[in-house]
């Protein structure tokens, strides 16, 4: 059985920039549980020596020359942007 | 009947004969979505206006040859179309309006003429197997709209069994182009992983993702992969490896065929009757002078806990791409920088994705990597081979491709282990990488469609259409229509 507590959610959720309420992070907790209790499953297998596979395909590096292509523009990149400014995305205060 | 109950190459006759335009059938299409999209939310945005407009040039073009010419698609919205609204079903994307490019495979289908209809609903970032985890009103099934239509490519499988498009794209990463292809009786492909360019396709889990066709029948399909299959040089992992004409393996001829039918794919949580429409399909086979035998996968029940991992981890790190700086909705609420990523994430993602991010990056956290993510890709070796064993002595490996027919709306939803093992028989597909067809099989009591599932070799996505082609022309279950309101 896991045993992940509601401190470890917690941190989770700072890892992965979430911000999340209490009564989250013992839904979360919960659910983590037994996600996780149930893939507990897979010691039941001897996997020593077995190589993970990252990728089904026999992929070497695939590489070609570094040559510059016609993309996109500034003003194209900064469309979407929610907030942008004198040619850059403009975001909150990064120090506080 | 409708326009959309021919083949694409009876179309394309009929084009030729001027027996019917291009405007008759992108007017078929929004005719359908105007008289049915209210019962089966299909749609999430319409290109109406431009189909209408491409639709009148191609009439008046001098070369009307191209492989899909004038042929109306669907467009799952988690494949990015340049200046058409993208959203992934998420309210995080809700105002990205104006993508910049294509993906490879709408530029694919445009050169060859297809004409774009509207994207598609889905559940969020295609997490999820019944459409219920979209942000906007979830699809419903064309067939009893109290049901799912099965997830995460729903909306593309609806729109094509309601008769909405003639074909769609989905993307499959555990099932999401099978599943809801068996729950609307339709047929869905899930090309081998590198067949099709994934650029352009917004990445759930990279290693798994396949954009795949959604149409009434084999020969539609084989025709559109045809199309897009291909190696891209925007996408690194599509592979250097020759498109055949899918469409002339669809001999009708499988004598010989050598079929292998896992046990643990017939074993016990498949319901009877979904059993007993693939004995009764492979009756069909033997008839046609294939033969079967039943083999084992003996891994299969570490399938969907190995998925769940490897593909939370993977959506982990391509979701920390949505922080509200470049595109989607930025929370007004922060007083900072790294409370604005927190806050917008947390407004926009909605729950099903939370919970995977939370446990991608648990899995993958410091202290547990080795334990959940590594031991995973380890167990997602012995799946893959098991497959390579099987292919070793046979040609195609046949079963269900869900365990059970649609389920109605709300069933699953508070239990996602529950819904998670819906997807038991569609996931070692993705994790071995080989291709797999959803194709309609019979019918349940209350109506519903079973889907048979056909799995080939790397890159053998020939035999799998032939095989399936056989079935279909032996058969009638793909002639079947849902009865939703109006003509169909």
């Amino acid at each position: 059985m896991a045993d992940i507590t509601k401190e470890q959610v917690k941190h989770v959720a700072n890892l992965a920039r979430l911000a999340i309420t209490e009564e989250e992070a013992e839904m979360f907790q919960g659910q983590l549980n037994s996600i996780i209790s149930f893939a507990e499953q897979l010691n039941e297998l001897d996997t020593e020596g077995v190589e993970p596979t990252t990728h089904v395909l026999d992929l070497k590096n695939v590489l070609r020359k570094d040559e510059p292509k016609e993309w996109i523009t500034q003003e194209e990149a900064l469309k979407n942007a929610p907030d942008k400014k004198d040619g850059h995305y403009r975001v909150p205060s990064i120090l506080e | 009947m409708s326009l959309f109950d021919y083949t694409i190459k009876e179309l394309e006759e009929k084009i030729h004969n001027k027996e019917v335009t291009v405007e008759d059938l992108v007017d078929t299409s929004y005719k359908r979505i105007k008289e049915v999209d209210g019962q089966v939310h299909a749609f999430l945005t319409l290109n109406e206006e431009s189909a209408r407009e491409e639709a009148k040039k191609l009439d008046a073009a001098a070369d009307q040859t191209a492989s899909l010419f004038g042929m109306p698609a669907g467009i799952k919205d988690n494949i990015v179309t340049k200046a058409l609204r993208t959203t992934c079903a998420s309210q995080f994307l809700d105002n990205f309006d104006d993508p910049l490019y294509n993906a490879t495979v709408v530029d694919k289908l445009a050169s060859q003429q297809a004409v774009t209809i509207g994207k598609l609903n889905m559940d969020e970032f295609a997490m999820g197997s019944s459409n219920e985890n979209s942000s906007y009103t979830p699809t419903r099934n064309p067939w009893n709209t109290d049901y799912v239509p099965g997830g995460s490519s729903g909306g593309s499988a609806a729109s094509v069994a309601a008769g909405e498009v003639l074909f769609s794209l989905g993307s499959d990463t555990g099932g999401s182009i099978r599943q809801p292809a068996a729950f609307c009786g339709v047929v869905g492909l899930k090309p081998t992983y590198g067949r099709v360019s994934r650029f352009g396709l917004v990445a759930f889990a990279s290693s798994l993702d396949q954009i795949g066709p959604i149409t009434r029948n084999v020969e539609d399909n084989a025709r559109v992969l045809e199309v897009i299959a291909g190696i891209d040089p925007m996408d690194s992992t599509s592979a250097n490896v020759d498109v055949p004409k899918y469409t002339e393996a669809l001999t009708g001829d499988v004598k010989g065929l050598k079929i292998a039918v896992p046990k643990e794919y017939l074993a016990e949580g498949v319901a009877p009757e979904v059993k007993e429409s693939v004995l009764q399909a492979l009756k069909v086979y033997e008839s046609l002078g294939a033969t079967w035998e039943e083999v084992s996968l003996p891994h299969s029940k570490y399938a969907v806990a190995t998925y769940y991992l490897l593909s939370s981890s993977e959506a982990s790190a391509n979701l920390a791409r949505f922080d509200g700086v470049r595109y989607g909705v930025r929370s007004e609420n922060a007083d900072n920088m790294i409370d604005m990523f927190k806050k917008s994430r947390s407004e926009g993602f909605g729950e099903e994705v939370k919970r995977r991010i939370m446990l991608g990056t648990f899995a993958l956290s410091s202290g547990y990597y080795d334990a959940y993510y590594k031991k995973a890709q380890k167990v997602r070796t012995l799946i893959k081979n098991d497959f390579d064993k099987i292919f070793e002595d046979y040609d195609v490996v046949i079963g269900p491709t869900t365990p059970t027919p649609a389920f109605k709306v709300g069933e699953k939803i508070d239990d996602p282990l529950t819904m998670y093992a819906n997807d038991i028989l569609t996931i070692p597909v993705n994790l071995a990488g080989v291709p797999g067809i959803s194709l309609p099989c019979g019918f349940s009591e209350e109506g519903l469609p079973f889907g048979l599932q056909i799995i080939g070799k790397h890159f053998d996505e020939s035999t799998v259409y032939r095989a399936a082609h056989a079935y279909e022309q032996a058969t009638d279950h793909h002639k079947k229509r849902p009865q939703l309101g109006g003509a169909n």
